[in-house]
């Protein structure tokens, strides 16, 4: 049998692998790690000096060259098709990530620089030595070709990221146990029964994993997020991704979509100036509960007569990003920084319920959206209370208190929940293309005027003194329905039972 | 003393099939930090060896009134006594923290309860409790029928329960999930039988069941359910639902620590009416705190500080002529010291009367023996994080956490009610020993590593991580934790004669009224309190 153009066809499957494996790990850290530039570099520069390493070892193989050269096969297999869903779970569990990521890009490197040299190695009798390096090494960049084609075109977008791995290794494999009979008469008979049966579990193991990929991509976002990560990292209260896509940065917070620089202008005016327009004189010192991005504080600080700014957000890791990540302190226009403001890292129910503070003139409350028993206990009569307490006289707060539309009964019972515990409650809403229709509660501890214009000389991009009166206004869809609607109390948590059952119905 | 293998503990507190799984897949059993905290005293013992001590002369003081016991009904009456502006009392605890079976703890990530952890709200006619809840400024006005309103940040915060079935957790404690037409229309059924109760009324308007128990009519048609087991009767009335007999049979081991079947039928239904107040109504709601009753226990004790003795054992109670006089030992300084009193309120379990009333040592009467005891341990995990949830559908950590496959009663998180929802956390594992034989023998055979590998396996099913999780564990043994309303106790006549003052000494305790519950212990309390007062105001 004239085994070389199958030996010429492995050197092509080889070589697709071997670039494809590279390809993974750089964008599985990029996507993970954020900064796609750094992170191609540094893949390509230790894969491809792996790779140099590899082939300097080839040097030192003697004997059994038709053995190795099956058994790198299969370490390949293994090494190189489980590498994506490894990445995706150490980086979801580890905190040393970086060293895994690169030892396994320099472990794989070297597997695969190892394989053409003993290919070449155990070809050389087969043909002569010119012919020889020009074919493989034609084949072997061909090879590259068809990878860099198929990955964005085919693998990415249809097997994803962590399928397309586990395919390649099964490739590896195939090819190890398909070495075993090419080279049937290089390698002793009792080695051959041990590869092959190293072979077939392999092969299982990887396939068990392909049938199971789905399970190992819910933990990594891989449908997730259309934009590039920039920022991706999980604290003990939440996973923080910040993305960049065409139209600009966006945050999530455990998948859900906090604000789109596109249009986040909207919500951010819409959730500060009201409450400035509604208190008139001069507040000085102000509250913000959540909002730990900064951009709320940013709408804050274009009144000269604040004072001071306290903070209250659960997570250090949320307050810091907004510090530290370029983009979003652009965004922010460095707000966070600004002396004027505290920022205290607790649970504001917590530090509502421990803390004696001077009372506050305004208080922005800007908490995720209701969607767990933690979170409800922020918009409870208890909670509340508890705010009125820090408060002022004359003190006006606003309530971001999701969509009524999405979530008609949600809002309107948090408007009866801010009703129940004594405020004076004007329901506004307005929209923000990222979110939809969203909506707000604008609140005094007295009745008052709903105001209509926001305060004089502060830059707006959004508000002005139309839109600032519209939002007032609700439609035949957002208006209070006409069936009772609880208010949300500690012992009976009625919002999360309603924001559950309204918000599920578009999952 | 036999020594038992871990396999035969876990077997014999967990079931033998759980055990082996557990003992196979976690073979070895790391050492976890912690104690056996609560009473070290042999009482028994120093009963035995001081059996005739002797007085020094001039340890002798007078007091007219001693409490013996500082558990919920002692305090009770010395907060009756207080505020009627009677001081001239003294209260005597054998421990040296007071509260009972309501005590509690407290560390730094939260104060935590070492037994009763809640209070259902009471009824409007429950005057002299609402008055403490009011005194307590836990309540803010009343509702036009006249209920008390009780501040929102004092009731069970949602979610209340949760229970864990084959790998999931599911909300409420009922199992509806994977439930048949069948269970359905039973448990309706049985919510139809509560209903009735809800709504009987006697010739004299009396309700069935209500609380406390010393107001439940005496009418033959009620007091027939005491007869039998509380099992029996939901075989007689035709329910087979599995669902139900575990539901009934949970709610029996949580409020009696005994199994269904130990249980009196009347006290099974008390259980399901005697907290409604019409039928259709919701049961009533749940006064908590972190500590659970260990907050009443604190504010009674805070106002007699003064009189309170801890760690004082009474060696001797001797009714005379003039009054009664007290043998007492400090544990602590092996002192020996005498009290003559005009009255006593004897506010320690029934069945240590035997041992301490000079009366009764030698001529114990017929009911002592009718007040049985069983034996509980409560460990509290102290947990550096709270476990994650395994599945993202799973039902949130609620406040009650329970365990559809377990003999133990699950876990209240004490974090729960502060709102503290994030990082460490205690939580109080409890486990009335009504499966076992010679449970209190058992019990106290264990040492603070067996007990504390019971609580982490048990656990491990549902959470594990919570080895690694848990950071201290310790353990409270009640060998005589609550009493036991068993079949045919409740209206056989042992309670009203025990009831009855004996010479000078007025009895007060829950074990009264055949059921361990704070309401009870309080009722008891003021009443004895009320007697003394009487017969004061009359001289």
């Amino acid at each position: 049998m004239n085994r070389t153009p199958l030996l010429f066809l492995n050197v092509i499957i080889i070589a697709t692998c071997g670039l494809i494996y590279e390809l993974l790990a750089a964008t599985v850290s990029s996507y993970v790690l954020g900064d796609s530039i750094t992170q191609f570099s540094l893949v390509i520069g230790i894969y491809l000096s792996a790779m140099g390493v590899g082939s300097w070892i080839s040097g030192f193989l003697e004997k059994d060259l038709a053995k190795r050269f099956v058994e790198i096969e299969l370490a390949v297999a293994v090494a190189g098709g489980f590498s994506a869903p490894l990445l995706f779970l150490t980086f979801a569990g580890v905190s040393y990530f970086s060293i895994i990521l690169y030892s396994l890009v320099f472990v794989i490197g070297a597997l695969v620089g190892l394989e053409i040299p003993l290919l070449i190695r155990i070809l050389k009798d087969e043909l002569d030595f010119k012919k020889l390096i020009a074919r493989v090494l034609a084949l072997d960049y061909i090879g590259a070709l068809v990878a860099s084609l198929l990955f964005p075109i085919f693998l990415v977008p249809k097997l994803g990221l962590t399928r397309t791995s586990l395919v390649f290794g099964l490739l590896n494999a195939g090819v190890g146990i398909w070495g075993t009979w090419l080279l049937e008469n290089l390698i002793n008979k009792r080695d051959l029964t041990i590869l092959r049966i190293k072979g077939f579990i392999i092969v299982i193991l990887l396939l068990i994993a392909f049938i199971k990929a789905d399970s190992l991509t819910s933990l990594a976002e891989d449908a997730l997020f259309v934009d590039n990560i920039i920022y991706a990292k999980s604290s003990p209260y939440q996973r923080i991704v910040v993305t960049k896509g065409k139209i600009g940065y966006s945050l999530f917070i455990n998948g859900n979509l906090q604000f789109n620089s596109f249009d986040e202008y909207r919500y951010h005016e819409a959730l500060v100036h009201p409450a400035f327009a509604a208190h008139g004189a001069n507040p000085k010192r102000i509250l913000v509960l959540g909002g730990g991005d900064g951009l709320a504080v940013r709408e804050i600080l274009k009144y000269n007569s604040v004072e001071s700014i306290t903070l209250v957000d659960l997570d250090p890791m949320m307050t810091q990003v907004s510090k530290s990540v370029p983009a979003l302190g652009e965004l922010n226009k460095n707000s966070m920084q600004d002396s004027r403001v505290s920022v205290v890292n607790n649970d504001a129910f917590i530090w509502l319920d421990n803390n004696q503070n001077e009372p506050f003139d305004i208080a922005i409350i800007d908490f995720p959206d209701p969607n767990n028993f933690a979170l409800g206990k922020l918009y409870t009569t208890r909670f509340y209370n508890l705010l009125k307490a820090k408060l002022k006289p004359d003190a006006a707060i606003v309530v971001q208190t999701t969509s009524p539309l999405m979530a008609r009964k949600s809002f309107w019972s948090i408007m009866k929940t801010l009703e129940a515990s004594g405020f004076y409650v004007k329901p506004y809403n307005t929209t923000v293309p990222s979110f939809g229709i969203w909506g707000y509660a604008l609140c005094k501890l007295q009745p008052f005027e709903t105001p209509n214009k926001p305060q004089e000389n502060i830059e707006l991009k959004y508000l002005n003194e139309k839109t600032f009166a519209s939002m007032f206004e609700f439609s035949g869809d957002t208006s209070l329905p006409n069936e009772e609607i609880e208010v949300n109390r500690l012992d009976n948590q009625a919002l999360v039972r309603y924001y559950e059952s309204e918000w599920r119905r578009f999952e | 003393m036999i020594k038992f293998t871990r396999r035969e503990i876990l077997a014999s507190f967990l079931g033998l099939p759980f055990a082996l799984s557990a003992c196979k897949s976690n073979s070895e059993n790391v050492a976890v930090a912690g104690e056996i905290v609560g009473a070290n005293v042999d009482v028994g013992h120093i009963l035995r060896e001081m059996r005739n001590a002797e007085v020094p002369i001039n340890n002798w003081e007078t007091v007219k009134v001693a409490i013996i016991g500082g558990g919920a009904a002692g305090l009770s009456a010395a907060w009756k006594f207080t505020k009627q502006n009677f001081g001239d009392f003294v209260l005597l605890e054998l421990e040296d923290k007071i509260g009972g079976t309501a005590q509690s703890g407290e560390s730094n990530i939260i104060s935590y309860p070492w037994g009763a952890h809640y209070l259902p709200v009471p009824f409007q006619e429950n005057k002299e409790l609402v008055a403490l809840l009011d005194e307590m400024n836990l309540t803010e006005g009343k509702k036009s029928d006249g209920e008390i309103i009780v501040k929102e940040q004092f009731l069970c915060r949602e979610p209340e329960e949760r229970v864990f079935f084959k790998g999931r957790w599911y909300e409420g404690l009922y199992l509806h999930v994977g439930e048949s037409e069948d269970d359905k229309n039973q448990l309706k059924a049985f919510q139809k039988e509560v209903d009735f109760w809800v709504n009987w009324r006697d010739e004299n308007g009396k309700r069935a069941f209500v609380l406390p128990v010393a107001n439940c009519s005496n009418d033959a048609q009620a007091i027939a359910l005491d007869k039998i087991s509380f099992g029996d009767w939901l075989r007689q009335k035709g329910f087979t639902s599995e669902r139900l007999f575990w539901y009934c049979d949970y709610a029996c081991r949580d409020d009696y620590g005994l199994k269904l079947d130990q249980t009196s039928a009347w006290a099974g239904l008390f259980y399901f009416c005697s907290r409604v107040r019409k039928s259709g109504e919701e049961s009533q709601p749940f006064i908590t705190f972190p500590e659970g009753n260990g907050k009443f226990i604190n504010f009674l004790h805070d106002k007699i500080k003064d009189k309170t003795r801890l760690k004082t054992v009474a060696l001797e109670i001797i009714p005379n002529e003039k009054g009664v006089d007290i043998i007492y030992l400090n544990v602590e300084t092996k002192e020996i010291r005498g009290l003559r009193c005009e009255k006593i309120i004897f506010a320690a379990p029934i069945f240590t009367a035997k041992y301490l009333i000079r009366d009764f040592k030698t001529n114990p009467p017929n009911f002592v023996k009718e007040f049985e005891h069983n034996a509980w341990f409560v460990a509290n995990l102290f947990l550096k994080d709270r476990p994650k949830p395994r599945f993202p559908k799973d039902f949130p950590l609620a406040w009650d956490n329970v365990l559809y496959e377990s003999p133990s009663l699950g876990y209240v998180n004490s974090t729960h009610q502060k709102g503290l929802d994030y990082g460490a956390a205690v939580f109080t594992y409890y486990y009335p020993m009504c499966h076992e034989e010679n449970a209190r023998a058992k019990l106290f055979g264990l040492n603070h590593q067996e007990l504390a590998d019971i609580v982490l396996t048990d656990l491990s099913r549902a959470h594990p991580t919570i080895r690694e999780l848990t950071e201290k564990i310790d353990v409270m043994r009640w060998g005589h934790a609550m009493i036991s309303p068993r079949t045919n106790f409740m209206w056989n006549s042992s309670r009203d004669e025990a009831q009855k003052p004996f010479r000078n000494i007025h009895f007060a305790h829950s074990d009264l009224s055949g059921i361990a519950l704070f309401e009870e212990a309080f009722y008891h309390g003021i009443r004895a309190a009320n007697e003394i007062l009487k017969a004061e105001t009359r001289a």
